[in-house]
């Protein structure tokens, strides 16, 4: 026990009755009882420790000419994905802009025209916006996308010169169309249904849905 | 009564046949004047921020001031009022997590804990929160002293006119939350603890950087020591400075490392434990200086306390490679599992294949938790941890429906803060500095 603490024990400051559990931190309490100044030949250890840093290697990073890779968990921007024949996975079940706790997402669907599908099944999202000025990374949205339309990627430089910009519309969230895939809309590949396409047993475009993307 | 007697300049009375009337006058300005200027000293008032580097954020600190003696110092608080804790009562239990987060912002980690062990009290689940969920919360929340403390020592010494030990604290604060950002996506406020569990486990190859950074930490916490304790120059501008001995803690209200340095060994994870901390190896670094010197040392001992805190949970998580993260009940866990591919993170294909191609129950969880959120039974709790800078309280209320009732933390800052007064007056103006930095206010916990 330190001194301290038996004189005001006894002044009744401490409740002596029911400690709520004051003992059993008082077993594992460690008394810093060395509070002397050093010698002068510690102290100068000091300087060595800034002298040293001299020769380290530098810690900061010549951003933006040197990028640091982020962690792959990182929340960056949003994107949203398409399925190998090159519809869109979003369905506009707005899921996501349930979950934001920052009211960020705003999702309008639509029905799908038969065999001129954004999406597999019946809705598509229409309109898309994530309000990057409202959102805070949080990553909820990308946790309730029930069919992994949204995605989170590395990518952090998001600054702008006008707030309006900072509002992403669909054109600007959606995946590239890559290399095999063919622009919506499209009908859906012969012979499945949505359920097919959620198993991942659609893998890429069949020739009936339209001309391939091949840059 | 006795004082109002007729010859009272400012509240004279006479009696009518009514009963006595006063009647009250404004004091004489004249009088006013020539007292002031009969006064010798000087009296100035200073207003010291809200945009005053050196008071750690939005603090207005009023000063009365005689020379370089402070008389007189009153806070000045509510710069960063961001209505967090009325914002979650709009929110789902689990958005609610994104908000609290944001209190505290040194401390993300420490208001997410508190608020879900709260949650799941309402709940009744404490029991079954995962063993690896809590011990990952454990180390989370220790790395997160470390870099809060960090923060605290470094601006700290900087406020006081050392430059090196801020930079040498950053460096190290810096590995810290890419350890942060490696398990949870997100270097501050990560929500990373959700009511039932936390959001994610580890990723592959997590322990090793644990391991590494925590012997890198070790190491490079060397500098510090090197560079401040027992020198003779930090001393002098700390040792005696903000005196609040065990009397005026307990008064005020004061825990954390002042309490600690006035003596008692006040550490809610000894005394009342939570998340398994009863089970952890560690000590409580006490001192009775009472001055900025001795809160100092504590932090900087408590800084390794943390760190075989996390070896021991290190230790624990390594047996426990793809335990659960969440607990079992689907009508709370949210329904998240993140994978990463190369078109970044998402629900992994795996989950999306059960919900919408093969387990119509599991979409429909998924689509009401989303939505609606879980109901919490009606009551209320009030559940206390130990966050760097001292007991950080939640008491939450639920009226049982799928929104928070009412949520209110007891931000150790916010209590903290009330002793400036008492450390300050009577001392330097210079000291103001140190005393602040060494309570160590979070402007956004206080105002919250
Ligand atoms: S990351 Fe969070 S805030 Fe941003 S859009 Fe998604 S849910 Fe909303
Ligand atoms: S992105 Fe996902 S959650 Fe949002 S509307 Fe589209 S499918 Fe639904």
């Amino acid at each position: 026990m330190t001194k301290n603490f038996e004189d005001h024990d006894s002044n009744n400051l401490i409740p002596r009755n029911d400690e709520f559990g004051l003992s059993k931190a008082e077993q594992d309490s460690k008394f810093i009882a060395d509070q002397a100044p050093a010698p002068l030949l510690k102290q100068l250890l000091g300087f060595w420790v800034t002298f040293k840093s001299m020769f380290k290697k530098v810690n900061t990073v010549q951003y933006p000419e040197v990028k640091e890779p982020t962690a792959p968990r990182f929340h960056g921007r949003h994107q949203l994905n398409r399925h190998p024949d090159g519809l869109e996975k979003c369905i506009g079940c707005e899921l996501c802009a349930w979950a934001c706790p920052a009211d960020a997402i705003y999702v309008e669907g639509a029905d799908n025209k038969p065999n001129e599908n954004y999406s597999p099944g019946e809705r598509y999202g229409k309109v898309y916006q994530i309000n990057y000025l409202r959102c805070i990374f949080c990553g909820l949205c990308i946790e309730a996308c029930p069919t992994r339309a949204l995605t989170m990627t590395n990518e952090y430089e998001l600054a702008d010169d006008q707030r309006g910009k900072l509002i992403f519309e669909k054109e600007d969230l959606l995946a590239p169309l890559r290399n095999g895939m063919v622009k919506p809309p499209h009908p859906m590949y012969p012979n499945t249904t949505d359920e097919n396409y959620y198993r991942g047993e659609v893998t890429s475009a069949h020739p009936s849905q339209g001309t391939v993307n091949n840059d | 009564m006795s004082t109002f007697t007729e010859f009272d300049p400012y509240a004279s009375f006479r009696e009518t046949t009514e009963g006595r009337v006063y009647s009250v006058t404004g004091g004489d300005w004249d009088s006013l004047s020539t007292e002031i200027g009969s006064t010798k000293e000087e009296r100035v008032v200073v207003n010291m921020g809200p945009q005053h580097p050196s008071t750690h954020g939005v603090l207005r600190l009023v000063l009365e001031l005689e020379g370089e003696t402070v008389t007189e110092t009153r806070c000045g608080i509510g710069y960063l009022h961001t209505g967090i804790e009325k914002n979650t009562e709009f929110r789902t239990w689990t958005q609610g997590v994104t908000f609290v987060t944001r209190m505290d912002y040194l401390s993300p980690l420490f208001n997410e804990t508190v608020f879900c062990l709260g949650v799941e009290k309402l709940l009744g689940i404490t029991a079954d929160v995962p063993e690896k969920a809590t011990i990952l919360r454990v180390l989370m929340m220790e790395f997160n002293r470390i870099s809060s403390h960090m923060v605290a020592l470094g601006t700290g010494a900087l406020e006081l006119g050392a430059l090196s030990p801020m930079i040498f604290a950053f460096r190290e604060r810096e590995k810290v939350l890419d350890v942060f950002e490696m398990i949870s996506g997100l270097r501050m406020n990560m929500a990373y603890v959700r009511p039932g569990g936390v959001a994610q486990d580890l990723p592959e190859g997590g322990l090793e950087k644990i391991r590494e950074t925590v012997s890198q930490l070790r190491k490079n916490f060397k500098d510090n020591e090197k560079l401040l304790i027992g020198n003779s120059i930090w001393m002098k501008r700390t040792v005696g400075i903000g005196y609040l001995d065990l009397a005026g803690c307990t008064t005020l209200g004061i825990t954390g490392p002042v309490l600690r340095a006035a003596g008692l060994p006040w550490d809610l994870r000894k005394a009342q434990p939570y998340c398994g901390y009863e089970t952890y190896q560690f000590d409580v670094p006490t001192t009775d200086t009472c001055d900025v010197y001795g809160r100092f040392l504590i932090r900087m001992q408590e800084l390794e306390q943390s760190l075989r805190i996390i070896e021991q949970c290190v230790d624990r998580l390594e047996k426990l490679s793809g335990a659960p993260v969440m607990v079992a009940d689907k009508k709370i866990a949210w329904p998240a599992q993140l994978s990463i591919g190369a078109d970044g993170m998402g629900n992994s294909l795996a989950h999306i294949r059960e919900i919408m191609g093969q387990s119509m129950e599991a979409l429909i969880h998924h689509f009401k938790l989303v939505t609606e959120g879980f109901r919490v039974p009606a009551g209320q709790v009030y559940t206390t941890i130990e966050s760097p800078r001292g007991e950080l309280g939640a008491h939450i209320v639920s009226d049982g429906g799928t929104r928070p009732y009412r949520v209110h933390f007891r931000d150790p800052s916010f209590n903290n803060l009330q002793s400036t007064a008492a450390m300050c007056e009577g001392g330097q103006i210079a000291d103001v500095i140190a005393a602040v930095a060494s309570i160590d206010p979070v402007m956004g916990g206080v105002d919250r």
